[in-house]
């Protein structure tokens, strides 16, 4: 077996999941790491801090299809957690290394519990490499973040390293580490939809990323400056003139309902983006608002002569105070959870129709070898009424070759189709999972920051009492 | 929706106000028929708020009518006192001749020592006004169904204002009528039963009764009238017109406020520098209300911040929860299930979200905001105290002076009449002292026993809100957990 089953994210082991594995997927697979199903640890052993070896029964007896399926309900037994980030160095060379640290028993790796530093600029190497090597066979590729260079660049200048300003009070600071923090949460995400992916997980680079204690050699390519950066541009620009222009003549009314509903998918989640943002900009607002409203208070119960209403009234600006971060973490609940889920989405479906066009393009080479066939065929019906022997032989010859062409053309055709069915199909599980698991956590977290808000204000009621 | 709004005037009747505004403002509307713009409130019982012990002048606004530019409110009254000639009657008012009342009492020097009921302020639509004009503007980019939500949460918004509007003309009159001496005030009595209009043109018949006085001569007072003329002009009511028009909203001079308190201000500044105080009590008190009320200005300001955020972020639930349900529309069944609850869910959050944000205005902003009028009535009365400080200092000087005068004459005419002069304002110094001391304490218990019911209030109702809150996610966690 060449490749994973098919897994939802780790942390769904409950979902059902059938078994899609196709045998034609050999071929797409640029790298054919020799697995068993060994991969698919124990359900939750990870948490748990022994960790022990995979169940050897199920390795013995895998080549019974029931086997294979109990072990195709397993996610990939492994998670990613990336901490710490820090900024290293000094100005615009500085850069901000985070902690990726993994958590596996998947014997693939040689350790259960590894860490490296890699900074954004690998992830980005990453993400090209994987693009790369798998685009083509028409996997989706889940997106790495979007670069900011205004945000770097601010992060830069900045002398306090991140880690700190976490938990700084000036205003620019927070916003230097909510940047940090949107990012790290990012990558962390983007990381581990790799790693729940079942052909990508194993890629050797994937792992060289995860394990490997050396510095990764540094991705110049991915800089938005370097020249690599402009020839992808004008590569992109290419391909989007392409995009527009040409038009294929659909046959496979699948991908013809697939692809439109991807589009009112996308622009449905654009929307739902927006208003996630909106919720969350608004509150935070509200929380600064609140925080000015307890100091108005505090200033307040400061001028009150009346002893127990002014005790009373700087009570109410400390539980104004307390409101106040309340109402931030209710936003970052409305941002981390929902917005970013959403934005996720967003950049996955542009990773889907990257698939899809990647389909058109293998399409093009194929009616391309199609119409080189029958130029070839002419040529040679041509020749033979011209009755000369030299051309007719080379005809053919053309003719066998562009046979072949067309015969891969067709057959890469079928090939990338199909991955992209089995792909999508995962994907939409996947998604529809994932937003359900998005809205529950978003509702229970609100729910707890209600329960705190009642215990904040049932802490004031015997303080407005006291006023006599 | 919008077609109806261009042909009708919004009209809003409303009574019981106190009542209602006391409980949860959101209630009333809630139990109207959804998008009903004709919202008819019927008088539930006869409002007994200030009846204290004594019955005999019970005042109450039993309805209220906004119409175009103005809100005539119809102030009912039921008394036993022999002066009035029927037991109960009716009269239709306006604002105007609510701060003309108050100014009668602010002028009149034997209640210099009172702290006189702040005025209600003046009703003030323009935050909703100019809310429903930016959603007016914005209509294309929202659904259908937004956009009823949106007209919905404003209408409420705006009936909760018109409600707490009448609530304060009200709260204004019932103070006077409680009162052992303003009930019985002659103008009290006029503006309670006569029954034409006290300012039917607010520019002509306002001058005649006596009002507007500043002070400054008669340009200031013909800029006023222009004002209020303008005002009348300009204020056409929003609902009635804003989806035809999109002119900006007319900025609305504040001049006679502006003036009014200009006057007080500098009355405060000058008597402050020139007249010396030597009563520690009222020192004290001066700076106590100076710091007291510009703290409450700021906090208010602030709390109005606040709240206004909050009916915000609740409104953004609205495009959330639209989002959501046209999400759902395009999954299977299951999904689609799920995903309609969810959407629901959120939008039974924006009601609370919402309710939440309205009573932290009327427990907090509210108290607040009344307490900083009332510190500023009270001011007031300290600036009136120092008046007839100077009054009485000037008294002596001239005594002083006459004594100078005519020390070789034996008790003259001119000493005496200074003498008379100098001991009448010395009594009266002394009487308003007196009165504005019991006045002054007084502020200060009223005060603490409002804001603590107020905070309690506020603290219960908020309890209330994330219990509810808390609920709904509760429940709909375990709903949507059940649905696969």
């Amino acid at each position: 077996m060449s490749e994973e089953p098919d897994t939802p994210p780790f942390s769904t082991v409950d979902i059902n999941n059938d078994n899609r594995d196709d045998e034609d997927l050999f071929a797409s697979a640029v790298q054919e790491v020799s697995l068993d199903s060994e991969v698919n640890g124990a359900r939750e052993g990870i948490e748990k801090a022994a960790i022990s070896d995979a169940p050897p029964s199920i390795t013995a007896s895998l080549a019974s299809p029931i086997m294979e399926e109990i072990a195709t309900e397993r996610a990939n037994n492994i998670i990613i957690t990336i901490t710490e980030p820090q900024k290293i160095g000094e100005g615009m060379s500085s850069y901000v290394a985070y902690r990726v640290l993994t958590k596996t028993n998947m014997p693939i790796f040689s350790k259960h519990e590894f860490a490296v530093l890699r900074r954004f600029s690998d992830f980005l190497g990453l993400h090209e490499k994987l693009t790369e090597k798998y685009l083509r066979s028409g996997r989706i590729i889940p997106p790495a973040p979007e670069k900011s260079i205004v945000g770097t660049t601010k992060l830069k200048m900045t002398s306090t390293p991140s880690t700190e300003s976490a938990n700084g009070s000036s205003a620019a600071g927070s916003v230097q580490s909510q940047f940090v923090e949107r990012r790290r949460a990012a990558l962390e995400r983007f990381l581990n939809r790799v790693a729940q992916h079942p052909v990508l997980c194993i890629d050797p680079d994937f792992r060289e990323f995860l394990e490997s204690d050396t510095e990764l050699p540094k991705a110049t390519s991915t800089s938005a400056l370097s020249g690599a950066g402009v020839l992808r541009l004008f590569n992109k620009v290419g391909e989007t003139v392409n995009k527009i222009t040409y038009r294929m003549d659909e046959s496979d009314p699948w991908f013809e309902e697939r692809s439109a509903r991807v589009e009112a998918l996308e622009a449905c989640l654009r929307r739902l983006y927006g208003a996630c943002e909106a919720l969350a900009g608004e509150r935070r607002e509200l929380s600064a608002r609140t925080h000015e409203a307890a100091r108005a208070c505090a200033a307040l119960s400061g001028a009150d002569p009346h002893a127990p209403l002014s005790r009373a009234l700087s009570h109410t600006a400390d539980l104004h105070e307390k409101i106040e971060h309340l109402r931030l973490e209710q936003s970052n609940t409305d941002f981390y959870v929902l917005a970013e889920h959403v934005k996720d989405y967003l950049g996955l479906i542009g990773a889907i129709k990257d698939v899809f066009h990647e389909r058109v393009k293998v399409f093009q080479n194929w009616q391309h070898a199609q119409m080189q066939l029958t130029k070839r065929r002419e040529n040679k019906a041509k020749a033979e009424l011209a009755n000369r022997p030299e051309k007719i032989e080379q005809a053919a010859n053309e003719i066998i070759e562009w046979e072949a062409k067309v015969e891969r053309g067709q057959q890469e055709f079928d090939t990338i189709s199909r991955v992209i069915k089995k792909e999508l199909e995962r994907w939409d599980e996947v998604r529809l999972h994932d937003l359900r698991t998005a809205l529950l956590r978003y509702l229970d977290d609100h729910m707890k920051h209600q329960a705190q808000s009642i215990r904040y204000w049932d802490a004031f009621l015997p303080e407005a009492r006291a006023i006599k | 929706m919008t077609q109806l709004l261009q042909d009708k005037d919004y009209v809003v009747y409303f009574s019981d106000c106190v009542e209602e505004t006391n409980h949860d403002p959101l209630s009333a509307p809630a139990a109207q028929t959804p998008g009903s713009i004709d919202p008819k409130l019927e008088k539930k019982k006869p409002n007994e708020n200030v009846s204290l012990a004594d019955n005999s002048l019970l005042v109450d606004i039993s309805d209220a009518l906004s119409e175009k530019e103005k809100v005539k409110f119809t102030v009912h009254t039921k008394t036993t006192l022999p002066e009035f000639q029927k037991s109960e009657f009716i009269v239709v008012r306006q604002h105007e001749e609510f701060v003309w009342l108050h100014d009668r009492y602010e002028e009149n020097e034997e209640y210099a020592g009172y702290i006189i009921p702040p005025a209600p302020p003046r009703p003030d639509f323009d935050a909703s006004r100019e809310k429903l004009q930016r959603l007016g503007e914005g209509e294309g980019a929202l659904t259908r169904e937004e956009f009823l939500k949106m007209k919905e949460e404003l209408e409420d918004e705006y009936l909760a204002t018109f409600k707490k509007t009448v609530a304060m003309h009200e709260v204004f009159l019932q103070r006077l009528a409680a009162h052992p001496v303003f009930r019985n005030d002659s103008h009290l009595r006029v503006f309670l039963e006569y029954e034409q209009d006290l300012c039917a043109k607010p520019r002509g018949k306002m001058d005649l009764i006596g009002g507007l006085n500043f002070g400054f001569g008669s340009g200031e007072s013909k800029s006023f009238s222009k004002h209020v003329y303008e005002q009348t002009k300009q204020t056409s009511f929003f609902l009635t017109n804003l989806f035809r028009n999109s002119d900006p909203i007319p900025k609305k001079p504040k001049q006679a406020d502006v003036m009014r308190s200009m006057t007080t201000t500098t009355d405060e500044i000058y008597l402050g520098a020139t007249v010396r105080d030597v009563n520690d009590f009222f020192e004290q008190e001066t700076t106590f209300l100076q710091e007291y009320y510009s703290h409450l200005k700021e906090a208010v300001a602030k709390v109005d911040r606040m709240t206004t955020k909050h009916k915000e972020v609740a409104d953004a639930h609205i495009r959330l929860s639209s989002c959501i349900t046209q999400l759902a529309t395009r999954e299977q069944p299951p999904t689609e299930r799920f995903l309609t609850r969810a959407a629901e869910t959120f939008d039974k959050c924006r009601k609370i979200e919402g309710r939440m944000a309205s009573d932290q205005d009327l427990k907090l902003a509210d108290t607040l905001r009344y307490y900083m009028r009332d510190a500023h009535a009270a001011k007031a009365v300290l600036v009136r105290r120092l008046r007839c400080l100077a009054a009485y200092e000037a008294a002596n000087r001239n005594l002083e002076k006459a004594r100078a005068k005519n020390k070789d004459v034996h008790a003259p005419l001119e000493v005496q009449e200074a003498e008379q002069a100098q001991a009448d304002a010395c009594a009266k110094f002394e009487q308003l002292s007196a009165r504005a001391r019991e006045e002054l304490i007084d502020f200060r218990t009223r005060r603490v026993a409002a804001f603590k019911k107020s905070l309690l209030d506020l603290a219960e109702l908020e309890i209330k809100h994330a219990r509810s809150q808390q609920e709904l996610f509760r429940k709909s966690l375990q709903v949507l957990k059940e649905c696969q």
